[in-house]
């Protein structure tokens, strides 16, 4: 599944008027990003940075400009429309960096997606980067270098941390990914560790999960039925009490779902390797 | 956010769910005089936020209206792990011929609503003959709603007999339409009890909203307990800033949930490491994306503030967040709060040599700056250690 955007991707943001999606669009911009269209009801026609045109609608903005991924950055009361907008214009991928969408809204979208050729990474993603040819999103892009290494995380900042811990250490990456920690999610660990099988550039795989779910425990079963490539894994939340949401709303161990214990069980017997710090994964693939 | 019973019941019956009739009080007055209305004997109940009220004596059944007056005193004194009883809802108690569970929760794996039910309460407050019992499960597609077919697949796996299958199976659709209308994230009926005459009641009742819905609900977020929450909790929430309470005696400011767990399990294991196995953190807050110095500083006094805390440690990302701009947060906090328990300071990422520097040059005798989080966690735990030999030292 060839998923991952390239660096002639042609990208629209959505929600580019408002304070984030400007300054973002711009931090995009400055990595190299194709960013061709913006999308604010209600601004059609105007201009930002006086060479993104800015249309009322992903239809018109995908029309005109040839956009076939979003980046999204619009408030979560308003976040659910634009995303039911940005699958009927069969988007390729839609990139949501936006927090706090209600839950039942995701319900729906997660059930339009089923039937839609549109992939969608978040909500309360930091995005993706694939350094050196494209950023999608708000990672900072000076923490990570050009490697074989694939990183996908449901925390933002471990992301973060491993990515220049990484880097710092001459070890490059191949993409690095942030999932989001909501408790309904686009795309989960098994699709992104099914890309990075599959793809020649990268060899190795960071994972850095937490409680809460069954996501990691979905990606053990994964890595032991189909990955021939090194994995190592991160998992936090070791000494989470039980029922409390832990800042992330699907960080949080309900029942006998979800904790710690179970998820790093499930990884080690997969054949995973076990870090027990974001300092040491640098270890364990060196 | 978590409902009282009271108000998930009162919900539950605009939505034609039968519930004993009752009124929730808040003096021993109130009560007698609502039990006076009251026909056979009456439940009291104590209206907390968690769970093991029946255990510490916050649920009684009174057979005459004095009976209630008094208990209802009692159980208004009661502090049920440490939450004052503000609330008492006193009911009409149920002739029970048999308990069932009925319950919509938004299911993990499948990222569907989930209808439950069994025979026998499952819940906590009511643990009756769960390993015996029946249980069925089905998903609910939420672009249909759940379906008529669905509750038989239920009504079938439980053995219901056929008289039952319509008042049951009418509160399975009422249930789905309260969970669906107001964005909830769990909504039980526990027990579900059928009376001796026959008929369905609500005993107890939990409902969980979606706080990231509650702006299309200012009715329910006119529910919130304000007595259910610390200061601490009440401030991060009218900050924005999501706040987790923990135990130990270090409070901690990061910008990140993720990295609030990776120090919270690495500050245990450098507690072993070191020999004090005791030490964790008191809680952690989460400052978000590219704070500013005075949301630092409220961090700090709010994770400060906490009862127990004896040393601060600030772990701080930068990607958009600018560690210099954090470093001014932490020296302001330090003046404005009088800080004078250990500070243990970690910066990374942008602009982190510049943070470094200004702390350096603040030259503080109770900061120490330190740049990984290895060091950051060792740092703190020997912090709380030494602070605690110099306490036992000071004494003597």
């Amino acid at each position: 599944m060839a998923w991952l955007p390239k660096r002639e991707t042609r990208v629209l943001v959505q929600g580019i008027s408002g304070r984030e999606g400007a300054y973002h669009t711009e931090q995009m911009l400055a990595y190299g990003t194709q960013i061709v269209a913006g999308v604010t009801p209600g601004k059609g026609g105007e201009w930002l940075f006086a060479r993104i045109p800015i249309f009322d609608s992903v239809r018109e903005a995908r029309h005109a400009t040839g956009a076939t991924v979003s980046v999204m950055f619009v408030p979560p009361r308003a976040a659910v429309d634009a995303l039911y907008e940005a699958i009927s214009a069969q988007l390729d991928l839609v990139v949501c960096i936006t927090e706090n969408i209600p839950v039942r809204d995701m319900l729906y979208v997660k059930r339009l997606l089923a039937l839609s050729r549109t992939r969608l990474l978040g909500p309360s993603s930091p995005g993706l980067i694939v350094p050196d040819q494209i950023k999608l999103g708000i990672i900072p892009s000076q923490i990570v270098t050009s490697g074989s290494v694939g990183i996908v995380s449901r925390s933002s900042t471990l992301l973060y941390e491993v990515a220049e811990a990484l880097s710092a250490r001459g070890i490059g990456q191949r993409a690095c990914i942030g999932l989001g920690g909501d408790t309904v999610s686009g795309t989960h660990f098994v699709d992104v560790l099914e890309f990075f099988e599959d793809d020649p550039y990268t060899e190795r795989v960071v994972l850095i999960g937490e409680i809460g779910g069954v996501g990691e425990e979905q990606a053990a079963r994964f890595i032991r039925e189909r990955m021939t490539k090194p994995v190592v894994a991160y998992i936090v939340g070791k000494y989470s009490p039980k029922n409390q949401r832990m800042g992330h709303a699907g960080a949080i161990i309900e029942g006998e779902i979800g904790g710690y214990a179970e998820k790093a069980e499930a990884l080690r017997q997969a054949g995973a390797r076990l870090a027990e710090s974001p300092e040491a994964i640098a270890r364990l693939l060196a | 956010m978590n409902l009282h019973e009271y108000q998930a019941k009162a919900i539950f019956a605009r939505y034609g769910i039968p519930t004993p009739s009752g009124m929730v009080v808040t003096s021993p007055q109130d009560a007698y005089d609502t039990a006076r209305e009251l026909e056979r004997e009456v439940v009291i109940k104590a209206q907390v936020l968690c769970k093991g009220r029946g255990k510490a004596g916050g649920i009684r059944l009174a057979r005459t209206a004095d009976q209630v007056r008094q208990m209802t005193e009692a159980v208004l004194a009661l502090t049920i792990n440490g939450l004052p009883v503000h609330k008492v809802l006193v009911e009409q108690s149920a002739d029970i011929h048999q308990e069932f569970y009925l319950g919509i929760h938004n299911d993990r794996a499948v990222e569907q609503p989930v209808i439950t039910a069994a025979t026998g309460g499952i819940g906590m407050s009511i643990s009756a003959s769960r390993q015996t019992g029946k249980l069925a499960r089905e998903v609910i597609d939420p672009l249909l709603g759940l379906q008529d077919y669905q509750v038989r697949h239920l009504l079938v796996s439980l053995e219901l007999p056929r008289p039952l299958w319509k008042p049951f199976g009418q509160i399975a659709h009422q249930l789905y339409r309260c969970f669906d209308e107001n964005d909830a994230l769990r909504a039980e009926i526990d027990p579900l009890a059928l009376t001796r005459s026959g008929q369905f009641v609500a005993l107890d009742g939990t409902l969980i909203v979606d706080d990231s819905a509650l702006f299309r609900h200012p009715e329910l977020a006119d529910m919130r307990d304000l007595h259910a929450e610390t200061p601490q909790e009440m401030r991060a929430r009218a900050l924005g800033l999501s706040y987790v309470p923990l135990d130990g005696e270090i409070g901690c400011v990061v910008n990140g949930a993720g990295l609030g767990m990776a120090v919270m399990d690495m500050l245990r294991a450098a507690a072993v490491r070191l020999g004090a196995p005791s030490v964790s953190l008191a809680n952690f807050i989460d400052i978000g994306g590219g704070a500013r110095a005075d949301k630092v500083i409220a961090a700090a006094q709010i994770v400060t503030s906490q009862v127990g805390v004896r040393a601060l440690l600030v772990s701080i990302f930068g990607g958009i967040t600018r560690c210099d701009e954090v470093a001014h947060g932490v020296l302001q906090a330090i003046n404005a709060l009088h800080l004078h328990m250990p500070i243990v300071v970690r910066l990374a990422g942008t602009r982190a040599e510049q943070g470094r520097a200004l702390l350096a040059a603040a030259d503080l005798p109770n900061v120490q700056s330190v740049t990984s989080l290895t060091e950051a966690t060792e740092s703190a735990v020997r912090a709380v250690q030494e602070n605690a030999q110099n306490g036992v030292a000071a004494q003597a």
